[in-house]
């Protein structure tokens, strides 16, 4: 599944609408310990937090992975997005709950590991 | 054998906003020399566990980075405090990160261990008063 068709799933708002979305999502995760994502992340993954500063980017962006979602509506420091875009990691905001999103995720096929 | 490239970054103790920059740049670096793959995304991941380690846990230290033909080498040295436990701090779920590491969601314990499951050589040296030196290796085959 591609970000682009991750978006409508999870009716989430692309907070960096200057990053490609074209990118390929392989698998899912939820985690809001960076240490444990650190050892857990993986490339082409969707990352579910509510942790929004610095560190969250350079987290996916080190990991390779495919996006970073923000459950619940969570808005992510100015700071941290322009960090996102400089670096090319696509950060999406989704009303629905992390349990939620990574249903709809499952439900697609969207496994928890690639 | 032959170095063909080294750098070194300074990281500072309790910078939290720059964490990252090093580990970053380290990446940067061997994708242009033509690392790529597993071994680019291993090396990015043990550089910034081991950039976050000096920020969390270090009076201050320096990362560095030597790229020979056939492996790639990360050394992290500081100037203390030292590890008593190294047995304890090289075990899963432990960690001595304070309340500002742990806010910002690290100090799960994951570091030291995590940067030995992606290394294909690790070595840690650490003397009380002294200090602590992290020697890891990746190694190149196919790139």
């Amino acid at each position: 599944m591609l970000v682009t068709e991750l978006i409508p799933l999870i009716e989430a708002k692309n907070l960096t609408p200057a990053v490609p979305t074209d990118r390929e999502v392989t698998c899912g995760y939820v985690c809001d310990l960076l240490s444990w994502v650190m050892s857990h992340g993986d490339s082409g993954m969707a990352w579910v937090t509510v942790q929004t500063h610095l560190n969250v980017i350079a987290v996916a962006v080190l990991s390779e992975m495919a996006c970073v979602i923000l459950p619940e509506g969570i808005d992510m420091e100015e700071e941290s997005l322009k960090k996102a875009e400089t670096e090319g990691m696509v950060v999406l905001q989704s009303p629905l709950s992390a349990f939620e999103i990574c249903g709809r995720l499952a439900a697609k096929g969207v496994p928890g590991q690639n | 054998m032959e170095l063909m490239f080294t750098e070194s970054y300074h990281v500072a103790r309790a910078d939290y906003t720059s964490a990252g920059h090093a580990s970053a740049s380290i990446k940067r670096q061997l994708k242009q020399i033509g690392v790529g793959g597993d071994v680019l995304r291993r090396v990015a991941v043990a550089s910034y566990e081991v950039e976050l380690n000096l920020v969390i846990h270090s009076l201050g230290g320096d990362l560095t980075l030597n790229v020979y033909p056939d492996c790639v080498e990360l050394i992290s040295s500081d100037t203390g405090p030292g590890i008593p436990d190294l047995k304890l701090a090289m075990k899963e779920g432990y960690s001595t990160a304070n309340e500002m590491a742990r806010s910002l969601g690290f100090g799960a314990g994951m570091g030291l261990p995590n940067m030995k499951r992606n290394a294909d050589e690790f070595d840690i040296k650490s003397t009380v008063g002294v200090g602590t030196t992290i020697t890891m290796g990746f190694h190149l085959r196919g790139n």
